[in-house]
């Protein structure tokens, strides 16, 4: 304890004292941020995977997204975005991107299942992100009443309330999500695709994700008790049909019922 | 007395037990004399007369469906946890107005069905006295003697809207929620008061626990009570009046040609109540309306994209999405004396609904002035043949057009692939040019058929056949009309521009001077009806007898 005392005005205890600091909020800084951080399970590829992705990747990716997916002003870097996110784009054939917009199509996917995994695996090997989510939490098998409510107070300002989808600013849009895989849905709510918000394993816990798929699934077996469901597009779609449809039977009806006169 | 009291007893006695039982009810009602009064009333025949029928037909199924779904469901907003059949909201905290309206969708024998009928005619309800009033606008009907009962018209279309937005509101959904919290908005942007209001309409802050139970006793006590009367007054009058009619050989002012109600109508219009039935009927029973648990319970945290009024509230609606928020730097909130005035909401919100209203009611008496034409009106004016007023008519339809249309942008702008963005902004700029786009367009339209009409009138119809004279020259034969479709192109009113006049102390008033600009606007460029002369004269050179003096000659030459 003496010989700390005696050294407390030494020139180099400022500097010290500061790198010490440093180290503990960047080493509690970097504990924290992990903590939410889906971890990346490289475990399920192969050393064999991830070379073949490098190819497919500098083949059809590296335009935009630049040589090792650090970037380009085309597109971001991919380092840490994580194997989901990667599953869900090429997944569901929104990149390779068909044209540049406010936003990506969803079009029929260019690589296969075996591509798409090598590309995962490469983008996952350039650093920890989001892996693709285990099977048992896609299992649709969650209590959908609290996935419903789940979806209501996170999803439905942008996906409408039925999932029917809605608009955005500036071209952009949340689509519908009627015929989305479960893990489509679970790794565009851990990566946030186009203008989607993260929600992270903090903000919504993967039983709640398993929820939201296990509502989304069951609204979309039940089919519409009522009858056909004009897109689930709400009252301008019923107004629409009742100008149309309704009254435009009627006015058939009137016109037949004063036709034998005069 | 007894030989007096014999005297008075009824001479005729009913041969058989149905028709004494028939006399005795007669008697005492009066009935054969209604019935003689009202069996000979006679009615036009038109598909377009029929639209204020539909709307009647659709308040009686209304009352009919309403009153099956007043059985089953509780308004009150105390909170409860669903415990019915549909799953995905199993023990969800919800209202018992919504928890009820559930049971009244898959608990209910039929609810479901009642249900859908119910909205379904409300909103055909609706949309039917749309279509009757705008009937009514471009034909002229609302002329004298009519201006009065086309007020009450417009007020039963204002009590249409307001007793769709409080059943709309009823089942405590997310939606109608997200409704409920706009109107809410609308009301505390009104200077002063509004946050009065909406405290004492909502029993405090939005959204209280009273507003369910007091909105239901609105839609279904005094708003139908409200359209009952009006419908009452609507038909009494129509029948002080007598039907209006179209133009046509032999209507004029005076009569009225068509058939009797008894047996004819009777028989028509009672067929047609089940064919409107019959449609509102299938379409509640194949098309889904108003998915209420696809929505949700309200709760005042979430709002659902694509959020909709029903149609009739969607222009109102679409006034407030067109609002910008600031202009540049100018903006539109204010805080005066401690109070904010919120002008982009109060402005789109009552503005335009105010105009368009304003206008509606006021239209009879402004055309009235501009035309100093006091006589009653009972022959029907085609749309043509009064340009300017449909004119007028399609600018005020396009201005509630751009306005609903844009309740719908989001939905625009998803299903066309187009931004929000762009949506809003021709929207706004439609909003302004629009209505006048639409005045020039449909006044030229309407004077170019008014002008095929008088050549149709003067030289027939084209009749595709090419004849060529003996000196060589072509000439197309035109068929001539028959009387009767030619009295319908020339029997029309063709008003003149009124100048002014001066008053009685010799002053032409500048009142009297605007009057005279209008009247100038109204009929300056307008086509005459052929006229009788013009009609005989035209006869003489259109190439007819050249053809048929032509053609008798060949015949001779044979």
């Amino acid at each position: 304890m003496k010989a700390l005392s005696q050294k407390r005005r030494h020139p180099l205890a400022a500097i010290a004292l500061l790198l010490m600091g440093l180290l503990l909020t960047g080493g509690l800084y970097a504990v924290a941020t992990t903590v939410n951080e889906a971890k990346a399970s490289t475990t399920s590829f192969s050393a064999n995977d991830t070379e073949e992705g490098g190819k497919l990747f500098a083949a059809n990716c590296a335009t935009c997204h630049g040589m090792g997916a650090s970037g380009t002003k085309d597109g971001p870097s991919l380092v840490g975005v994580g194997a989901a996110a990667v599953d869900f784009q090429v997944g569901t054939g929104r990149m390779p991107m068909q044209m540049n917009g406010p936003q990506a199509y969803k079009k029929p996917a260019q690589f296969n299942d075996e591509q798409t995994h090598q590309l995962s695996a490469y983008v996952a090997s350039l650093g920890p992100g989001p892996s693709i989510p285990e099977e048992g939490l896609l299992d649709a098998q969650g209590n959908a009443a609290e996935g419903g409510e789940l979806f209501r107070v996170n999803c439905a300002m942008c996906h409408n309330a039925a999932a029917a989808g809605g608009a955005l600013t500036r071209g952009k849009f949340a689509p519908a999500l009627a015929d989305v895989s479960e893990k489509h849905i679970y790794e565009a709510m851990v990566t946030g695709p186009q203008n989607m918000p993260v929600f992270n394993d903090a903000n919504v816990t993967p039983e709640g994700k398993r929820d939201i798929i296990t509502f989304l699934k069951q609204i979309e077996a039940n089919g519409s008790p009522g009858g056909a469901d004009l897109g689930a597009l709400g009252p301008v779609s019923e107004g629409l049909f009742v100008w149309i449809a309704g009254l435009g039977v009627i006015i058939a009806f009137t016109i037949w019922l004063t036709s034998r006169t005069s | 007395m007894s030989a007096t009291s014999t005297a008075n007893a009824p001479a005729f006695v009913a041969k058989t037990k149905g028709g004494r039982i028939t006399d005795f009810v007669d008697q005492r009602v009066g009935g054969s004399g209604i019935l003689r009064e009202f069996g000979r009333k006679v009615f036009p025949d038109h598909w377009s007369f029929m639209f204020g029928e539909v709307a009647l037909y659709s308040f009686v199924i209304l009352l009919l469906s309403g009153t099956f779904l007043t059985f089953f469901f509780d308004p009150s907003m105390a909170e409860t946890h669903y415990d019915g059949s549909y799953t995905p909201l199993k023990n969800v905290e919800m209202s018992v107005a919504y928890s009820s309206s559930l049971d009244i969708s898959f608990d209910v024998r039929g609810g479901l069905f009642m249900r859908q009928v119910h909205h379904w005619a409300a909103l055909l309800f609706v949309a039917s006295v749309s279509v009757h009033m705008l009937r009514v606008f471009f034909t002229g009907a609302f002329r004298k003697p009519r201006e009065l009962n086309w007020v009450v018209g417009g007020v039963l279309l204002i009590l249409s809207m307001a007793a769709g937005f409080t059943g709309y509101s009823l089942p405590d959904d997310l939606l109608s929620g997200n409704g409920l919290r706009i109107i809410d908005g609308v009301i505390k942007s009104i200077p002063v008061i509004g946050t009065y209001i909406s405290f004492f309409l909502f029993g405090g802050e939005f959204p209280g626990t009273v507003i369910i139970s007091r909105l239901y006793m609105l839609h279904i006590l005094l708003v139908p009570a409200l359209i009952l009367l009006m419908i009452v007054i609507h038909l009494f009058m129509v029948v002080v009046h007598k039907h209006t009619q179209y133009p046509g050989p032999g209507r004029n002012d005076g009569n009225v040609v068509g058939y009797p109600l008894g047996p004819v109508y009777a028989a028509k219009a009672g067929g047609f109540f089940f064919i409107v039935f019959g449609v509102v009927a299938l379409m509640a029973a194949f098309f889904t309306i108003n998915p209420i648990w696809n929505y949700g319970p309200y709760d005042p945290s979430p709002v659902s994209a694509g959020t909709q009024p029903d149609w009739y509230i969607g222009w109102v609606d679409g006034a407030l999405r067109l609002m910008p928020g600031v202009i540049g730097d100018f903006h539109f909130e204010y805080v005066i004396f401690g109070q904010v005035l919120t002008l982009n909401v109060l402005l789109p919100a009552l503005v335009p609904a105010g105009l368009v209203f304003t206008a509606l009611f006021m239209y009879p008496w402004i055309e009235r002035w501009i035309t100093k034409d006091d006589r009653e009106h009972h022959v029907l004016d085609r749309p043509r043949n009064a340009p300017t007023r449909t004119a007028i008519g399609m600018a005020g339809f396009t201005f509630y057009c751009v306005m609903w249309a844009a309740a719908s942008s989001d939905l625009i702008a998803t299903h066309f692939h187009v931004a929000l963005n762009d949506v809003t902004y021709w929207l706004r700029a439609l909003f302004f040019i629009g209505p006048v786009i639409a005045f020039i367009v449909t006044k030229r339209v309407a004077l170019a058929l008014q002008r095929k009409d008088r050549e149709i009138a003067l030289h027939g119809r084209e009749t595709g056949r090419i004849v060529r004279l003996p000196h060589g020259e072509f000439i197309e034969v035109h068929a001539p009309l028959d009387d009767y479709k030619r009295y319908k192109l020339v029997g029309f009113e063709s008003p003149v521009p009124l100048p002014a006049v001066p008053n009685e102390h010799g002053v032409v008033t500048r009142k009297e001077k605007r009057r005279a600009a209008l009247s100038r606007f109204f009929f300056e460029d307008r086509v005459a009806p052929a006229s009788p002369a013009e009609l005989e004269a035209a006869h003489g050179h259109h190439g007819q007898h050249e053809v048929e003096s032509a053609e008798a000659q060949k015949t001779l030459s044979h």
